[in-house]
């Protein structure tokens, strides 16, 4: 087996026993970016040099039995996340030459953690996109299929630790972001409950909606990825105080009697029949296992992704409206005054896509449109998050496709937006109840093309999704396939 | 139809945005196909729904008022397009 082939708990092993380097490591997978990136095209940024001195400093540790939980773990984050002293690009052309003065929290706390930062990744230009097409890097290819998408907006997060260019990654999700592009790639993908991350130097999109949260290659890794960086944060004043449990051991917990629900609402016609047919043996499996279904129903599905398309966008316009070429990024000045310098430098610095979103968004919480659009949208996001919580009173966790399809063709979703947004039917409602979701891979479909499944949990509950997923995981082998590339 | 092209043009002044013809073209059908498409949440009876500003239950985040030092003005400034004397951010003028 090779390096690149080794899960981070397996790694942890090997560089605990002396029987790799975290030198040797870091080598390995960025020999493998180099080798495959011009077909992926995950990588926006290759962080060689800092990667190299991180790895040696981490063997170091390791030799001096410092070890942290992720000393030497090669991890790559999506460009979205703010660096210090290296590029940050969101995948815009507006933050052209932009090198953060600053850390992010959570990347504060993986280096604290020992991990070595490989790179950035590429994304939906400001994380509005379900197919990593909106990039001004240009999109990235599935590594089970280059003529597919990958899925955004966490689209090169997906796709790298899937072309085992990572050990794993950080993305974010505010519509779907992280389970979609993990659900297309054949990857672990985790949105946790809004507030258990910090966003503290996270670029936002929609702040009520957006949370970091791992990518990796089983739900293990997941589950270390998260303890590293979960927990209060006194920079991010939507953080939650509240203890964070120990993932880990919460995975060997079995899930006899677990009471799982199966919400009629997302079973229905339009649902593709492989996907259907894989979530339906995955629910046999939870049978077998002992868990026990239970039919509910969370009525006001079919409304989230209209609510969410009227927070999401009005929350991102006002984000936004910092893009102005006045203190960083690009700037087109033509000497005809302020107000022209901020008109031009946006209509040349956003891509289609996020003027799109912000002309929308503007225009729902503008004067006269406000009560009926913002203001109903965030009405109708309280009976979407009552839904879920009416449900957990009699289910622990909740079970659902991630998509409707598997990965679709670059390009096949271009030419209309509304058939884009309604790939995230299945993940939006969780971004709007502000809970927890966790993507497994649970089969293929006849063209090989990767199909997730969804486990939601109840705000703060992920240690019952990974714990259900990592069950699941014991008693399937889809997580172990990997791509030919 | 849901919205115009003169509201169009409306909200991409308010949005800092200079569209090309061919955007504003553009945006005027996707905003209409949207905007009818979100027409759906009025099926529903919101009356004495509270909104949901925030999914998470958390209330007054405050801090002491304690002073703490604030980034680095160099460091603020290091990504400026156009510095200005006396470690300023450079911008057209605004009072003429």
């Amino acid at each position: 087996m090779e390096l690149i082939d080794l899960a981070i708990h397996e790694m942890k092993e090997k560089l605990a026993g002396r029987e790799i380097s975290a030198s040797e490591l870091t080598a390995a997978f960025l020999n493998r970016v180099a080798r495959t990136n011009d077909r992926v095209n995950a990588y926006v940024t290759v962080c060689a040099d800092e990667a190299g001195k991180a790895a040696t400093d981490a063997d170091r540790r390791i030799a001096a039995g410092g070890a942290g939980p992720l000393t030497g773990i090669p991890i790559a984050l999506k460009d979205i996340f703010c660096t210090r002293g290296i590029r940050t690009t969101c995948a815009s052309n507006i933050l052209d030459g932009f090198l953060p003065p600053y850390d992010a929290t959570t990347v504060r706390l993986l280096k604290e953690a020992g991990a070595v930062l490989l790179g950035k990744l590429n994304m939906d230009e400001f994380a509005m996109g379900s197919s990593n097409e909106n990039s001004a890097f240009g999109p990235v290819r599935n590594p089970w299929n280059p003529e597919r998408v990958s899925g955004g907006s966490s689209g090169g997060s997906a796709a790298c630790v899937a072309a085992r260019q990572a050990a794993g990654a950080l993305g974010t999700d505010t519509g779907g972001s992280i389970r979609q592009p993990a659900a297309f790639c054949g990857v672990v993908g985790l949105k946790p409950t809004y507030g258990r991350v910090s966003r503290y130097g996270v670029i936002a999109y929609a702040s009520s909606l957006d949370q970091v949260g791992p990518l990796g290659r089983d739900v293990e890794d997941c589950a270390l990825l998260l303890q590293a960086v979960a927990g209060h944060d006194p920079c991010d004043s939507t953080s939650i105080d509240t203890p964070v449990p120990d993932y880990r051991a919460a995975l060997d917990q079995k899930v006899r009697g677990l009471r799982i629900g199966l919400p009629e609402e997302y079973f229905i016609d339009g649902l593709d029949p492989e996907i259907r047919g894989a979530v339906d043996k995955a629910i046999e499996t939870f049978r077998a296992l002992g868990a026990e279904m239970v039919p509910i129903s969370l009525p006001h599905t079919s409304y989230a992704v209209a609510a969410y398309y009227l927070i999401a966008t009005a929350e991102a316009s006002s984000n936004l409206a910092r893009y102005d070429g006045v203190r960083y990024g690009n700037r087109i000045d033509q000497g005809a005054g302020l107000l022209d310098m901020y008109q031009q430098t946006r209509a040349a610095g956003f891509g289609a896509e996020v003027k799109r979103r912000i002309m929308l968004g503007t225009y729902a919480l503008s004067a006269g449109y406000y009560d009926a659009y913002y203001l109903k949208a965030q009405k109708v996001r309280t009976l979407v998050r009552q839904d879920f919580l009416n449900a957990f009173e009699k289910v622990d966790v909740i079970l659902t496709p991630v998509a409707p399809s598997a990965a679709f063709g670059l390009g096949e979703k271009l030419d209309d937006p509304l058939q884009m947004y309604l790939s995230d039917i299945f993940t939006i409602p969780i971004n709007l109840a502000g809970t927890c979701g966790l993507s497994v891979p649970c089969g293929f479909t006849g063209e090989g093309l990767p199909v997730g499944l969804q486990l939601v949990g109840r705000p703060f509950g992920e240690a019952d999704i990974l714990r259900a997923g990592h069950a699941f995981e014991q008693a399937t082998e889809w997580h172990k396939r990997k791509p030919e590339i | 139809m849901k919205i115009t092209r003169p509201e169009v043009e409306h909200v991409a002044r308010l949005a800092r945005l200079a569209l090309t013809e061919e955007e504003l073209g553009r945006l005027t059908g996707d905003m209409d196909a949207i905007l009818l498409y979100v027409e759906k949440l009025n099926e529903l009876d919101t009356d004495g729904i509270v909104p949901t500003a925030h999914a998470v239950p958390v209330e007054n985040a405050f801090r002491v008022d304690a002073i703490k030092p604030s980034m680095d003005r160099e460091l603020v400034l290091e990504n400026a397009p156009e510095q200005g004397a006396n470690g300023c951010f450079r911008v057209p003028r605004v009072i003429e």
